[in-house]
């Protein structure tokens, strides 16, 4: 196992896009365990993806079950040719990247996706995911096309996407 | 050695004031920082970090005077790469009255509540203004803590929601 060198922008190879994974062997193994040993290296990061360390094909691994306030998650996967098939509602948050030091914005992102993948076998796999876990799907999933989150930034001011009903004057109900 | 300036200009808004400002700065040897440009109230608000040699307020005066800006220039401290990533947001709206920003900031200060970023606005009409008010910042409280300190705020409506910072 090695921890690999992460692209960091302005890097051109962060906006290219990836290849299908067609062969599942001991090598595509090996890489994910790196690609996992990197991801873990990185400081907080839920997800990451092959292309950040410069692996041009559709491998993504995130795992939302550490997140310092708890969040509904599937514990850690490993998305090989990942593909959203549904998804539904939109919120905005704020993001960060591996590859884009020192820098936070805030992106809209699909609420709930359906995923289908293939596993580190090439066993099929589905999921449905909600919140900021499919919000971190969908970031790695940006990596794959060669998207950054600084592709999709919008301004606060743009916020008009109350998720919350208010409260009168802060009190709590119940 | 710290050289950065910080500039400010208000004036009327209008288009090209931005490409008008930042052209003279560069063509005078000006680079830029950190920036939050903004119209309020019908006027173009600028605030710049600007780093370079010599005299920055001469280099602009002249095309800020053309333009009808306000122009500031302070010495400063600090410099890039200081960024805080805010872990709670607070948006405020209630009907216009006096008096409701500091009601809310001081609630916010008296939990250890560092404010990173405020945005406020009127909506409504002149008849019936409606106050707007978004901050996002930093606090080692919990959002229990900051939602209790918020309570006795009566006729506002105030709602806290933690800000996970995803990063992949």
């Amino acid at each position: 196992m090695a921890e690999l060198e992460i692209l960091k922008v302005p890097d051109e190879r962060l906006k290219r896009a990836s290849e299908p994974v067609l062969l599942f062997d001991q090598a595509l193994r090996d890489f994910i365990d790196d690609l996992e040993e990197t991801r873990q290296a990185g400081p907080g990061a839920v997800g990451i993806a092959a292309p950040q360390v410069g692996w041009f094909q559709c491998i993504i691994i995130i795992d939302l079950s550490n997140t310092r306030k708890p969040v509904p998650n599937h514990g850690r996967m490993v998305l090989i040719n990942p593909e959203i098939i549904h998804w539904e509602g939109y919120e905005m948050g704020r993001e960060g990247c591996l590859s884009v030091p020192d820098y936070t914005g805030n992106v809209i992102r699909a609420t709930r996706v359906s995923v289908k993948a293939q596993d580190p076998a090439g066993g099929e796999l589905e999921y449905e995911m909600e919140g900021f876990e499919a919000r971190a799907l969908q970031h790695e999933l940006d990596h794959l096309d060669g998207m950054l989150f600084i592709d999709r930034v919008v301004s606060r001011r743009t916020d008009l996407f109350r998720r919350k009903v208010y409260r009168k004057g802060g009190k709590r109900k119940g | 050695m710290n050289n950065w300036k910080m500039l400010t200009l208000v004036g009327e808004d209008r288009p090209g004031i931005v490409a008008r400002v930042t052209d003279t700065l560069f063509r005078g040897g000006w680079t830029l920082g950190e920036a939050s440009m903004i119209r309020l109230g019908g006027n173009f608000t600028v605030m710049m970090m600007v780093a370079g040699k010599g005299d920055v307020e001469a280099v602009l005066r002249p095309a800020a005077s053309e333009l009808g800006l306000h122009l500031h220039v302070a010495g400063m401290s600090g410099g890039l790469h200081r960024h805080l990533v805010p872990n709670l947001q607070v948006r405020v709206n209630g009907a216009d009255r006096a008096g409701i920003v500091a009601q809310v900031t001081g609630a916010l200060a008296d939990t250890g509540f560092n404010i990173l970023e405020l945005e406020s606005d009127v909506a409504g009409s002149q008849e019936t203004p409606f106050y707007i008010m978004n901050i996002q910042g930093y606090t080692d409280a919990t959002l229990e803590q900051v939602e209790q300190a918020l309570q006795a705020l009566g006729d506002i409506d105030v709602s806290v929601s933690p800000i996970e910072t995803l990063i992949g």
